[in-house]
């Protein structure tokens, strides 16, 4: 218990230290997690409703696929991409492994299968409600998937925290694409485990910490979103 | 005009049952037509049919020129309206229908208005109660002044007072010049709203009468049976 | 929806290409990594050239795997016999020594297989080996677990047939290896610069030092630019010629942790 207590109040000196490395760190963590959202989001969104409204020979198949790779390994994932990205590999002439883009493309990858089979599956129970009315007034396909993304988009924002939850708590990927360079690539959760193995558990589990409020800061804050336009639209 | 449609020996087929068993009608413009029955006689999915929502087994339903799309319009027993302003949801429906942006907003307000609901414009469509959402669905229906008006059973979910609201309101695009195309199992309101009966009984058309004569001289044993409530449940 | 995506995609690629200043990448061993040698040498480089030295941390067989793999520009490494072997099959242009330190027999201060004082590492292994007291290894290709095989060998010990229950092969780097060590209660070998910087020591401390087999050489080597013309030659030659420069090799002792010297430079 003792660890714990340090730990606690490690963390809310890290937290209050304003110590301009572990700002950096912090941004950093952030920066390549909400970009991986964003991206993931953007294709994931609109790939799930297309799946959720959509009637096709394979469906079932492709339901149980996505719904698989949300347990992607992460560690996996990382290797694939570097096999990718390596000089020696197909893309190597991007030269964009070891930099922060690498990383936001293999946590893209990660999480693209979590917001879309999230998303197929919240559509497909409002289509359930909506597809006779939305075909009566003439909606189909596209426009009335694409309808019902904007009318369950609060209940979205669950498969897009659940994205981001996985992308800012995962290491295997970002440590074998990214490197963990000093200043370049070191993220906070690549932080943790490189102050793990150099024994200094307290700092590991202070940073850890600050990580866990970051997340939950995150998560709050699209409560009250949330909330606020339940209020608003009922 | 795309009145009158012709119902050639349609069937419908779900689950391994027969639906609706060869029925063969003409519905023309002119006299509000109720199609009358007990429930699980077949009158929801006779109108989906209609309405085009459903394809039959087999069998023809055809209706006269024009844009058939546009013309017709159905609210159901229970409204599915989108989480935005009462107006939104109208003109939702006359953007489906590529009415010009600078006149969705007026129509739609006309729509309020004939339906009384011009004060609840711009209220969140969710938080209106059961009878004024029906209204809200109405409206909804009407802003396109189609020639066909389906309503399936649009007051069994509601209370003897938002009833009378919505029976006015049918009553008045009646006046106005709809045809309505209208389910229901409730005798009374048959009788207030109807010009014409279709009976359906067991999926079958067993008899199609004026009102008046319909009830009380009906032709067939099953009619009879209805009216003086004592059709055994399907 | 696709435009947006297109749109982040080039700004992402924008950013990681334009926004960059000059920067080579190195493949470095974990150990030199964790010691803290770099965040004491690399500000002395860059400010000198404005080149920014990119480590990335691994073991050394990862290490030089990188190099054949043409992602990195230089490697500096400490398993002389593996970089002679980069070298022959073309991957590296020249071999320089740079600088040394030793390895150390770390174990529980209850020390059941008696090995403290000694100074004969391979002695110290047969007792080990014998009293079949709890040994972790590092198992990852890295210079020190290659070094602790080459000690089995030397005392005339067959690892691979004769390891049991105590041997614990981990498949980590110096710093997880410790920690699991220290979590044992377990003799592993270790280099000195991990060690003074590890703070999680438990019941372990340092029982064997000294042996001249538990010398450690660390060389350094540009990735060949004909095998990958993508490597950076002329920075990546910039910072080797001032690491083996008069310069580089006087920052390399200046560092310390509690006033000992950690490494010891020895370029010709």
């Amino acid at each position: 218990m003792e660890g714990l207590g340090d730990a606690a109040r490690g963390a809310l000196l890290l937290i209050f230290s304003g110590d301009a490395t572990l700002g950096g760190i912090v941004l950093l963590s952030l920066g390549v997690s909400l970009s991986a959202v964003l991206v993931a989001t953007a294709i994931g969104l609109p790939l799930g409703a297309a799946i959720g409204v959509g009637r096709f020979p394979g469906r079932r198949a492709v339901v149980v696929i996505l719904n698989a790779l949300m347990g992607l390994p992460p560690v996996v994932v990382g290797l694939f991409v570097y096999l990718m990205l390596s000089r020696a590999g197909p893309l190597g002439s991007l030269g964009i492994l070891f930099t922060p883009t690498a990383m936001v493309i293999a946590q893209t990858i990660l999480i693209l299968p979590i917001i879309a089979a999230l998303c197929r599956q919240a559509v497909e129970d409002a289509w359930a409600e909506y597809e006779e009315q939305l075909r009566s007034l003439g909606a189909t396909g596209l426009s009335a998937a694409l309808t019902l993304v904007w009318e369950i988009r609060f209940s979205l924002l669950t498969a897009v925290l659940a994205g981001l939850g996985r992308a800012s708590a995962e290491v295997g990927a970002v440590m074998i694409v990214g490197g963990n360079i000093d200043g370049v690539t070191r993220v906070m959760t690549t932080t943790i485990a490189l102050e793990t193995s150099k024994g200094d558990l307290p700092l590991a589990l202070a940073l850890g910490l600050v990580l866990i409020l970051l997340v939950i800061a995150l998560n709050a804050a699209a409560a009250c979103v949330r909330d606020a336009a339940q209020r608003r639209y009922g | 005009m795309i009145l009158p449609l012709k119902l050639e020996e349609v069937f419908f087929v779900a689950g391994g049952r027969v639906i609706i068993e060869r029925i063969s009608a003409d519905i023309g413009a002119g006299p509000s037509t109720i199609i009358l029955g007990a429930n699980g006689a077949g009158k929801s999915v006779l109108m989906r049919l209609m309405h085009g929502l459903l394809a039959p087994a087999s069998g023809r339903i055809v209706w006269s020129s024009g844009d058939t799309a546009r013309l017709q319009a159905m609210v159901f027993q229970r409204p599915v309206l989108l989480r935005r302003s009462a107006l939104a949801n109208v003109t939702y429906a006359l953007k489906l229908a590529r009415v010009p942006h600078a006149e969705r907003e007026r129509l739609a307000l006309e729509a309020l208005e004939s339906v009384g609901l011009a004060a609840f414009a711009r209220r969140p469509a969710r938080v209106l109660s059961g009878g004024e959402q029906q209204r809200l669905a109405l409206a909804r229906a009407w802003a396109l002044h189609p020639e066909v008006l389906f309503l399936d059973e649009p007051t069994a979910s509601l209370d003897p007072t938002a009833s009378r609201e919505i029976e006015r309101v049918i009553q008045a695009f009646d006046a106005a010049g709809t045809k309505i195309v209208m389910a229901t199992h409730n005798l009374g309101q048959a009788r207030r709203l109807g010009d014409e009966v279709l009976f359906l009984h067991q999926g079958r058309l067993v008899e199609r009468a004026p009102v008046e004569q319909f009830f009380s001289r009906p032709a067939s044993p099953e009619a009879a049976a209805f009216i003086k409530g004592e059709l055994p449940w399907v | 929806m696709g435009l947006i995506f297109r749109l982040v995609l080039a700004l992402c690629l924008v950013g990681s290409v334009s926004a960059q200043p000059r920067f080579i990448t190195v493949a470095s061993t974990t150990s030199t990594e964790q010691s803290g040698l770099f965040k004491h040498l690399l500000p002395q480089f860059e400010k000198k050239t404005g080149i920014q030295v990119r480590v990335v941390a691994l073991g050394t067989g990862q290490a030089l795997d990188m190099g054949r793999r043409g992602d990195a520009d230089v490697v500096f490494v400490h398993a002389k016999p593996l970089e002679e072997k980069f070298l022959a099959e073309g991957f590296g242009v020249k071999r320089q020594d740079v600088m040394y330190n030793d390895f150390v027999l770390i174990g529980p201060k209850a020390d059941p297989a008696k090995v403290r004082g000694g100074k004969d590492a391979l002695e110290a292994f047969r007792k080990i080996r014998a009293a079949q007291a709890p040994f972790v290894s590092r198992g990852d290709r890295s210079g020190t677990h290659f070094a602790e095989l080459e000690i089995w060998k030397a005392a005339g010990i067959d690892i691979v047939k004769e390891k049991g229950p105590w041997y614990r092969d981990t498949g980590q780097g110096m710093g997880p290896a410790l920690n699991t060590a220290s979590g044992m209660n377990a003799y592993i070998l270790s280099d000195r610069g991990t060690w003074l910087s590890f703070k999680n020591r438990g019941e372990l401390a340092i029982l064997v030092e000294g042996d001249k087999r538990l010398f450690n050489q660390y060389g350094i080597m540009l990735v060949s630019p004909q095998k990958y013309p993508s490597v950076k030659k002329e920075l990546g030659q910039a910072f080797i010629d001032w690491i083996v420069s008069p310069e580089g090799q006087n920052a390399i002792a200046s560092y310390k942790i509690n006033g000992e010297q950690l490494f010891f430079p020895n370029a010709e």
